[in-house]
């Protein structure tokens, strides 16, 4: 039976449930409801959810314990007990039905249960993360040595076997990159952050605030193709060949500065909301000795607001480290270690993107190296975070 | 007497005054004008970057909203199409999309004469035959397999024109490219100029990008957008359905009923972080638990539903909760003074007063998850798919693509007809993006209340 069936029979033994449950609430006290303790729709209501909860709890603790143990006849055996448990649950919430009987507390309780089921998802969610990263790990480092991942400066898979998959190359692009796009994110973020906050007229922020947010909600693959077609072959036609430092139209350079206009809008909205922050009262006592608004601004704000401008940046980098589109379209897919911006260079996240498209075997190294580089980024980004997150709190100073 | 020295004349106290300014004070100022300035041109620098994006995704992507067309009759041979002559369409069916192409060829010959007489005299009859498009067979087929009563008369018909013709008409191709070009010969590109001023070749809008399904690598000019949209709305619907009741009721529980023990703390720092995890990460997870442990079927929008449904839910978190927070305490203490239980407060007062907050943070939710790409390719939905889904909920477990998937297939293939049509895939999808930011923001003016 599919489950879409059995959903909609747990579905209308509830609502049966409820009709049932609501019609013997009702000829208790001659429906005079002053007598009883909850409403006569929540003996309904009682009876309906124990049938439709019953059911599907049921229903995944055996999905659940036959997906481990595997019994058979599954198929004709789960809708039963499903279906089972829903009826016994029906008739023993139907006979509990009295004047007495605190219905609308049995309700409230479900209900609860049922809030706190969907706020444990984003646990199981972080749970699910790290464990399907961790077995595939583990798995791939049953084949391959980790000494030669983590500190193997040459990345060359080869299907046929025997490839080198060292890591170093990877993170060497993702820190090239990274460092490129926050060298141009955080002054133009910051310095329009304290424009708009502390200079701009309420017509300028009312015109420019929103054009920078807008660059905010921009999909990243807009900014790929906007690397691919228009910024990387600028590069290549005016820096890159006569400098003669490279030929390709995919580069750091070109990734790192698309990324660094994705990140603006990012820097600049923290850095506002934390300049914001800073007391008028130090602006003000500033003023008062005799600073200009721009010695004010260096010397008293952004000190003040230095540990949030900080946590901002570093989150930006967070941001960098995992960005995949741009990337993917801006910077190619050639792993290497060197100097030059203007030479394709590629990216952690690239690689698992190549590595997980296509037909490939799932269990060899080739494929599984994903994983690897999947949680090792995964783990840089959380790092971050909570780095981050710490800075600002211990060095965040209370003002009033 | 002190043994005090007479002092030394006493340094020449400048007076500064307000009409003549000193050195420092000049050199403040200009500190000041500078700082000002260099606030001013990051400012500048973020809008050019804005508009220098917008401007180079429209000028690249708007050609592709028109497409040319060959107009010619066709004479529609029984003989050929309909053999056994009773006009029914699974005969008419079994006819393959080989057999039209010798009628769209004789239908061309006439014109080749005209052409051949006059403005290209090396252009052959396969010459101009190769000047209509590959997919244009598939689409006579359609045509006669729609009206099977126009077998046997001569029809005018609208014939889809090659890539390379179309992009000679949209100023892509030169002559001097197709002298090197193997698909493409100057003569051709003489002879489309030619029927261009008879009124035979024309470029119109073209609602066949949007509508069509994809098409390959070697025929640009019928690649659609048709299979991305409805994939990217399967996908939109099934987020809908599941991250808003999660995220409300995940919401509602930290906000109303959490006891502040160590449990909430990991909930909500699992929050926040799931918040900045990137979105490859999620497509990892998706392909290893919904694909590989739980079975669902590779590049069905069902499963990019799902990693999309678990991208979303702490946005719709976080912005639900500052919704519910800013309904202020006396609603509740109000609620709780004539006897309602701590759950008929939420869900009959406070609920719906946060509601126009709450649906706010779900449209832009919404509108972020329509752009990600990055985990829908890890969960297969590169492939190349020219069928559209069937209806829901069957069609939630079919092959399909979204609108960011395609924009990266196109720029993955060879022909450079692709890249046009890549922009204008964008430019459909910030059309979208901007309806329903629009429509966030239209709610949030009509039914924010201010308390």
């Amino acid at each position: 039976m599919s489950g879409v069936i059995l959903f909609l029979i747990l579905l209308a033994l509830a609502a049966a449930g409820y009709v049932l449950g609501r019609r013997k609430a009702a000829a208790l006290t001659a429906g005079d409801q002053r007598l009883m303790h909850s409403l006569i729709s929540f003996h309904g209501w009682n009876v309906a959810l124990a049938t439709f909860l019953a059911g599907v709890v049921v229903l995944v603790i055996w999905s659940f314990l036959n997906s481990f143990l595997g019994f058979e006849g599954s198929s004709f055996i789960t809708p039963v007990l499903a279906i089972g448990a829903a009826v016994v649950a029906l008739f023993w919430s139907y006979s509990r039905i009295d004047k007495d009987f605190r219905a609308r507390n049995s309700v409230e309780a479900m209900v609860k249960a049922l809030l706190i089921t969907a706020s444990s998802i984003a646990i199981l969610t972080t749970v699910g993360i790290v464990l399907s990263m961790l077995f595939e790990t583990i798995r791939f480092f049953q084949q391959y040595s980790w000494t030669e991942f983590f500190f193997g400066a040459n990345w060359a898979p080869n299907f046929r076997g025997n490839s080198d998959l060292g890591i170093l190359p990877l993170l060497w692009g993702t820190l090239y990159i990274s460092i490129i796009a926050l060298a141009v994110a955080v002054p133009i973020g910051l310095f329009a952050a304290i424009y708009l906050s502390e200079y701009a007229g309420p017509k300028t922020r009312a015109v420019a605030k929103p054009m920078i947010e807008i660059l905010a909600g921009i999909p990243t693959i807009v900014y790929g193709l906007f690397a691919l077609i228009t910024v990387g072959p600028l590069l290549r036609d005016y820096f890159a060949q006569p400098l003669g430092l490279g030929n390709s139209s995919a580069s750091v350079m070109t990734a790192g500065l698309v990324m660094g206009i994705m990140l603006i809008p990012f820097v600049s909205s923290l850095s506002d909301d934390i300049i914001n922050a800073v007391p008028q009262a130090m602006r003000d006592g500033s003023y008062g000795l005799g600073a200009t608004q721009s010695e004010t601004i260096r010397q008293v704000v952004v000190p003040a607001a230095l540990p949030g401008i900080v946590g901002a940046i570093l989150l930006a980098a967070s941001r960098a480290i995992g960005e995949t589109m741009i990337v993917v379209l801006g910077a190619g897919a050639a792993a290497r270690l060197s100097l030059n911006p203007f030479e394709a260079m590629t990216t952690v996240t690239v690689k698992i993107v190549s590595q997980l498209t296509g037909d490939t075997d799932f269990a060899s190294p080739e494929t599984l190296v994903a994983f690897a580089l999947g949680i090792t980024l995964f783990v840089l980004t959380l790092g971050l975070n909570i780095l981050a997150l710490y800075i600002v709190r211990k060095y965040r100073e209370q003002y009033e | 007497m002190t043994d005090m020295t007479a002092p030394a004349a006493p340094a020449q106290k400048k007076h500064s005054s307000l009409l003549t300014l000193d050195e420092r004070t000049k050199k403040r100022n200009a500190g000041e004008r500078r700082f000002r300035m260099y606030g001013l041109a990051a400012v500048a620098t973020g809008v050019i970057a804005l508009i220098l994006l917008l401007v180079s995704i429209l000028s690249s992507g708007l050609p592709s909203f028109t497409q040319t067309f060959i107009k010619a009759d066709i004479y529609l041979d029984p003989a050929a199409l309909d053999p056994e002559g009773n006009r029914n369409p699974d005969d008419i069916r079994k006819v393959l999309t080989f057999s039209y192409q010798p009628l769209i060829q004789n239908s061309l010959s006439d014109l080749a004469a005209e052409m051949q007489a006059g403005p290209a005299p090396e252009l052959t009859d396969s010459m101009l035959a190769g000047m209509v498009s590959e997919e244009a067979t598939a689409q006579l087929r359609s045509f006669v397999i729609n009206n099977p009563d126009e077998i046997g008369s001569t029809v005018e018909f609208e014939f889809l024109a090659n890539a390379r013709i179309d992009q000679y008409l949209k100023g892509k191709v030169t002559m001097a490219s197709a002298e090197l070009d193997s698909r493409v010969d100057p003569a051709q590109l003489r002879a489309a100029d030619a029927m261009v001023e008879s009124g035979r070749m024309e470029k119109r809008f073209n609602w066949d990008f949007i509508t069509n399904p994809d098409a390959s690598e070697n025929r640009p000019e019928a690649a659609g957008l048709g299979v991305a949209i409805i994939g990217s709305a399967y996908m939109m619907l099934i987020v809908l359905c599941l991250a808003l009741p999660i995220g409300v009721a995940a919401s509602i529980y930290l906000e109303e009923f959490a006891k502040k023990n160590w449990l909430t703390d990991v909930i909500e720092v699992n929050i926040s972080n799931l918040a900045a995890v990137p979105s490859i990460v999620f497509g990892i997870l998706g392909l290893a638990i919904f694909i590989n442990y739980m079975g669902l079927p590779n590049s069905a929008p069902i499963v990019g539903g799902l990693v999309l449904t678990l991208m979303t839910l702490p946005t719709i978190i976080i912005s639900t909760r500052a919704a519910l927070k800013s309904v202020p305490p006396s609603i509740r203490d109000a609620a709780l003074g004539v006897g309602a239980s701590k759950m008929q407060t939420v869900f009959h007062h406070v609920l719906p007063l946060a509601m126009p907050g709450i649906l706010t943070g779900t449209i832009i939710g919404l509108a972020q998850a329509l752009g990600e790409t990055a985990p829908l390719l890890l969960i297969g939905m590169v492939a190349f798919v020219k069928e559209y889904p069937s209806a829901p909920p069957e069609g939630f477990f079919e092959p399909a693509t979204g609108l960011p998937v395609q924009v990266y297939n196109f720029t993955q293939r060879a022909d450079p007809a692709f890249v046009e049509r890549a922009s204008g895939a964008i430019i459909v999808l910030l059309i979208f993006l901007l309806a329903m930011n629009l429509i966030a923001v239209i709610l949030r003016r009509r039914f924010e209340r201010r308390w």
